[in-house]
């Protein structure tokens, strides 16, 4: 990590800072980090949690920062639909609020909703604490570019008791241009407040792009939130998301995650339970193939007492492709009663595929139920036969066991319109 | 329709099958029957084209063609269909999907037009009612969290949608009680037909009481060591394996002792 700022990426990232934003706090942490940024760099794969992803060949691209054009690049605000979903939508392009894609008219009785590039006109005394805050951990670098760089994001509050009934559409879209963007969510569900929200990434075009997404997401004391985050973006993107989940008393979150499109993409996802009784539950897939390298990094805190997690997770490998997992499970003192679960099991579908998942379990609680579990392996070829036997040849026989060793992860997804359909991209992302 | 001759075949380089000739025509009922070991279930896999199986020597030519050089899925589009003794469990996929996929895989090869969801519901609907089985497992898994006797009819459910030419059940009577069995043997004799011919490969004679075979085949240390008519079975029960192991060295002398 020698003299990081002459790493073209850093140089490049470096290079145009936002313009003052006329918020005094704002603007001293967008130079903090920037400062971290230009110190710290990238980290190598000596750090714990980049160890199997390397940074070098990222590290030698140069992109400009933000998208002049971002208001006028062409995308079909129908191609961004989904079934199952309809109603409020949210949607950046290239990192930029695009009110002409959006639906937010008519906003349900308790949630607001608006453009963080809005939102930074307004009262910005509610987004400080999440604002304002220095990354300073190795490691932390794209958050830290992030916090330094975003001028545009998700602000969502649902307000106490408020139940929202049709799911909250949230799209981002990289469209076209070689660019680098970034984006900052800051998402909270008031006392007893139920939310489901539906995460998009897509793209228009293979650019290459770098893209950065943060997202903390606030659950006070018996909140409920829904989250589906579908990755779809194309060949050219290379995607870095922090979700940070933070769960108050009885607030419970399910996230069904589906990990299809991107170059390298990586996705931190944490949750702290933080209040007695809080739950969290993880699902999600990841798919990697060609020469695509998909790597989740999930941390479950338990910090209260008779918390619960449960995460299951399935990997898929195909042709070059790697995936990689890494689970930890920190049990804290004084969290007695914890109940923590996890699993990940992979396939790899080609000898060139690889996929390293690492399961890891911290306790240091009493009367703590705990369990992890992971596998790599092959189609069991007993299976693959007797779907052969019966006349289906090798190739659909192999999608078949593949998607279905999928969707057992995504079968608790409440939304079943929505459900089929991830299950119909899944099934298109398998060999033919 | 299917002619056997002189087949070997090994298994993790160890030699079962040791000059095996059979010839099955249309529309009869053979019934395979030999100690363990004798090699009954590695010719049921020899001829749907188990991986790990390699013939050394011999032919199979099934309706004239070479059966041996068939993919799995060839062969069972060109009507070749196996009962499994241990039918495989799949999670995650349905039973119904599962079948239709497969019927109409066979139907695309065969250049027969694929069933729409409501043409296939129509057919199976038929099925159960022949095979008198409850729709109950349709709508599950394939295979998953069904008793031993479930496994087996689901096999013979599936021959009936899929209406082979010839069917190799590998000892789908065993593990069964007696009205698990009766049921099993009922949907056999309802799909007996002059079109097609039936490989019963069974390690008792309980399942001819109910299917009555047209011959009967002893298969001991890899070949057919005697060939008759019902009444082969009714020795082989009176006597066990050890009688005719007497007259063909080939068999191993304690083999009825294993039984």
């Amino acid at each position: 990590m020698n003299q990081p700022a002459s790493l073209p990426l850093v140089a490049s990232l470096l290079d145009a800072p936002l313009p003052p934003s006329g918020i005094a706090w704002l603007d001293a942490a967008r130079q903090e980090n920037r400062a971290a940024f230009a110190i710290g760099g990238l980290p190598d794969t000596r750090v714990e949690a980049w160890k199997y992803t390397a940074l070098r060949g990222l590290g030698q691209r140069r992109f400009t920062q933000g998208d002049a054009a971002a208001q006028t690049r062409a995308v079909e605000a129908s191609t961004l639909a989904l079934p199952g979903v309809s109603g409020v939508r949210l949607v950046f392009v290239n990192g930029a609020f695009r009110a002409d894609l959006s639906a937010v008219d008519s906003l349900p009785a308790g949630l607001s909703l608006q453009p963080l590039s809005q939102a930074l006109r307004g009262d910005v005394e509610p987004l400080r604490f999440a604002l304002s805050r220095h990354y300073r951990d190795i490691g932390d670098a794209f958050a830290q570019i992030n916090a330094a760089s975003a001028g545009d994001g998700v602000v969502l509050r649902v307000a106490a008791h408020a139940r929202i009934d049709q799911p909250v559409q949230l799209v981002f879209v990289g469209a076209e241009a070689e660019l680098a963007w970034h984006v900052r969510n800051v998402i909270e569900l008031g006392e007893g407040a139920e939310l489901s929200l539906v995460e998009q990434h897509a793209s228009r075009g293979d650019a290459a792009q770098l893209a950065t997404v943060v997202s903390d997401i606030e659950l006070r004391d018996g909140a409920q939130l829904h989250h589906v985050m579908l990755q779809d973006a194309a060949a050219g993107t290379n995607l870095i998301r922090r979700s940070s989940l933070r769960l108050h008393a009885r607030a419970q979150a399910a996230l069904h995650v589906l990990e299809l499109g991107g170059a390298l993409v990586r996705h931190d996802l944490r949750a702290e339970l933080i209040g007695d009784g809080a739950r969290v539950h993880t699902r999600g897939v990841f798919m990697p193939h060609g020469r695509q390298h998909i790597d989740t990094q999930l941390a479950i805190r338990h910090q209260a007492l008779d918390t619960t997690s449960t995460s299951h997770w399935r990997g898929v490998a195909n042709d070059r492709a790697r995936g990689v997992f890494r689970g930890a499970i920190v049990v804290a003192p004084g969290a007695d009663g914890s109940d923590a679960n996890l699993t990940n099991k992979n396939l790899l579908l080609s000898p060139s595929a690889e996929i390293d998942t690492k399961p890891e379990l911290e306790i240091y609680a009493d009367e703590v139920q705990a369990a992890h579990g992971a596998t790599v392996g092959q189609l069991d070829e007993r299976s693959l036969f007797y779907l052969r036997s019966r006349g289906i040849p090798l190739a659909e026989a192999r999608a078949l066991l593949t998607a279905a060793f999928c969707r057992a992860v995504l079968d608790d997804l409440p939304n079943v319109a929505l459900r089929e359909h991830l299950s119909t991209l899944l099934v298109a992302q398998l060999p033919a | 329709m299917l002619k056997i001759e002189n087949l070997h075949a090994r298994v993790e380089g160890k030699e079962i099958l040791k000059g095996l000739s059979l010839e099955v025509n249309a529309g009869e009922v053979h019934a395979i029957m030999g100690p363990n070991g004798a090699g009954k279930s590695t010719l049921g896999n020899v001829l749907s084209g188990r991986d790990g199986y390699e013939v050394t020597a011999g032919s199979v030519t099934y309706n004239g063609i070479d059966l041996l050089a068939l993919a799995p899925e060839a062969r069972a589009a060109a009507g070749v269909f196996l009962a499994f003794q241990y039918p495989v469990e799949i999670p995650g996929v349905n039973n119904t999907y599962f079948l239709r996929a497969a019927l109409n895989a066979q139907r695309k090869v065969r250049g027969e037009k694929e069933l729409d969801s409501m043409q296939f519901l129509k057919l199976v609907r038929e099925k159960l009612k022949v095979m008198q089985i409850s729709d109950e497992l349709l709508h599950r898994a394939v295979n998953e969290g069904f008793s031993g006797g479930e496994k087996k009819r689901n096999e013979i459910f599936q021959m009936a949608v899929l209406e082979p030419q010839l069917a190799i059940l590998d000892e789908t009577d065993s593990g069964l009680d007696i009205d698990a069995l009766k049921q099993v043997a009922q949907g056999v004799n309802t799909l007996r037909s002059p079109e097609r011919a039936f490989l019963m490969i069974t390690h008792y004679q309980r399942l001819l009481d109910y299917v009555v075979p047209d011959f009967v085949h002893v298969l001991a240390g890899g070949r057919i060591v005697e060939s008759g008519d019902r009444s082969l079975a009714l020795k082989l029960e009176a006597h066990g394996y050890a009688g005719i192991g007497a007259s063909h060295p080939a068999v191993p002398h304690q083999a009825g002792a294993q039984a």
